[in-house]
């Protein structure tokens, strides 16, 4: 009997909720998390609106010193973590062992920091550039440091899939559960890039949003122009079922299915028939062994630009050929795009929506686009019982992830 | 100048001031590592205006050494 991955903890860091409780109330109550950049001065800059996670105090969650050896997205990791390990009821004991692994995605790493101590590089000199500038900055120390606080032994990845890459980590931690090589996997992603040279970059690509805040995150409306940065993340517990079990763990969603590709056309632009995204899809459905009609919510990708948001609608049709797919949101009109970490955000707002039984809305959606012709929930959500749940995750380099989840039964 | 050394060592190690004793020992009671330390050399520099070559700085034991250290530095100045 094939060996299943179960989630059993949750803890996110969001622009919408530094906890679940408060993540899930402003998701299915369509509040918005979007506001006019904070952390830096964003005179000039082409788009000056994010969504920045806010009271966020790192000394909540680890001690002072720590607090200073860590950049942002390590702390939003540890915080995040923290609070699915108590969730999930976890003693250290537990997690001190080969079997646990910690699985991240990550899609820039410290930024923030490593900025910074470029400014010091070039204003004094190579001397005064902080020997924490490396630890701080690389995308991978997030995971390390979990390993650190934890005293997981096991295998330690993270994935840089760009705006995939907390999907990925999801899915593959899911598989090595199937196979064996975990009974347990802290999984999830983080990111903190609201910061000057990341708002630059995408800028130039024009890939972010102009509007003010209250408009600016629309997936899907016809006026949509372009994604919101935010930060944040979100970390899940998965599980063995028969390990969850024995230790009376609180089952969340088992994850059923997970599929991955590359569009391999363009090194940002999707694919234009959504090759890529409907080969994810395609693969996710057949290792959860469903169909495609079978699936009553799809968390999209979603990200408000106007190129990914008609491929995303074109590859869900195709997929689901003469079924009417089913209701769709995204939630990023709510909690804007947090890359790297946006996949593991989603996949708790996935979750929460099946444990929940409402679909969380598509806000900010006015003018519907001929284009984008499938039914976004608009606005508010809606009751409904969700037993399969379907999440995209896509990102630049062509990468494709998506994960297929199940309201837990046995 | 004790003092404020002290107070250096006390932000940069997340300690409370009264930690920080003169015969504290930076990695066996203080609990710093490599990089604390090159870090806390770093601040002391800007802060006091001197230059500590990295040899002299890993002979630095304990907050007595590097108070002993800066003040006769800032002499020589």
């Amino acid at each position: 009997m094939r060996r299943r991955a179960v989630v059993t903890g949750l803890g996110v860091i969001s622009p919408v909720g530094n906890n679940v409780d408060d993540f899930w109330n402003n998701i299915v109550s369509g509040v918005s998390g979007i506001d006019w950049v904070k952390a830096f001065e964003s005179d000039g800059y082409p788009s000056r609106v994010a969504g920045e996670v806010k009271n966020f105090d790192p000394t909540a969650y680890m001690d002072r010193k720590e607090a200073r050896r860590t950049s942002r997205f390590i702390q939003f990791a540890v915080a995040s973590s923290g609070d699915a390990v108590a969730d999930s009821r976890l003693s250290e004991d537990l997690l001190r062992s080969e079997k646990v692994a910690v699985i991240y995605g990550v899609g820039m790493g410290g930024m923030d920091f490593l900025e910074a101590q470029h400014c010091v590089l070039l204003e004094k000199g190579p001397q005064r550039v902080s020997p924490f500038m490396i630890p701080m900055s690389i995308p991978n120390m997030a995971a390390g440091t979990l390993a650190v606080k934890y005293g997981c032994t096991g295998k330690n990845l993270t994935i840089v899939t760009a705006c995939a890459a907390s999907t990925n980590a999801i899915g593959e931690a899911m598989k090595m559960i199937r196979n064996g090589e975990a009974d347990l996997v802290i999984s999830g992603g983080s990111e903190s890039t609201v910061t000057p040279l990341s708002f630059a970059g995408f800028g130039s690509m024009t890939a972010l949003s102009k509007s003010p805040p209250e408009k600016a995150s629309r997936p899907f409306d016809k006026n949509r122009d372009g994604f919101v940065i935010a930060e944040g993340s979100a970390t899940l517990i998965i599980e063995e079922l028969e390990h969850a079990k024995k230790r009376n763990a609180p089952i969340y969603a088992e994850i059923l299915g997970y599929g991955t590709s590359d569009d391999a056309t363009h090194i940002t632009a999707p694919d234009t028939n959504g090759r890529g995204a409907i080969a994810s899809m395609r693969s996710a459905l057949e290792d959860a062994d469903i169909e495609a009609g079978m699936v009553d919510y799809i968390n999209a990708h979603g990200t408000s630009t106007p190129l990914n948001d008609v491929v995303e609608t074109r590859a869900i049709k195709t997929v689901f050929g003469k079924e009417t797919p089913p209701s769709i949101s995204s939630t990023k009109s709510m909690h804007g795009h947090a890359l790297g970490a946006a996949g593991a955000i989603e996949a708790v707002a996935t979750i929460l929506a099946m444990n929940n039984g409402w679909v969380p809305p598509t806000i900010n959606y006015e003018t519907p686009d001929p284009e984008c012709d499938l039914n976004y929930t608009p606005n508010k959500a809606i009751k409904k019982s969700i037993n399969y749940a379907l999440s995209n995750s896509f990102g630049f380099g062509g990468h494709n992830a998506t994960l297929i989840f199940r309201n837990f039964a046995e | 100048m004790e003092e404020k050394v002290k107070e250096i060592i006390a932000e940069q190690l997340g300690l409370e001031l009264e930690e920080i004793k003169l015969d504290s020992r930076f990695v066996e009671d203080l609990g710093a590592d490599s990089l604390d330390l090159v870090d806390l050399v770093m601040k002391l520099e800007d802060e006091f205006e001197v230059s500590i070559d990295d040899e002299k700085a890993s002979n630095l034991r304990t907050v007595k050494d590097a108070l002993n250290f800066i003040e006769k530095l800032s002499r020589a100045v």
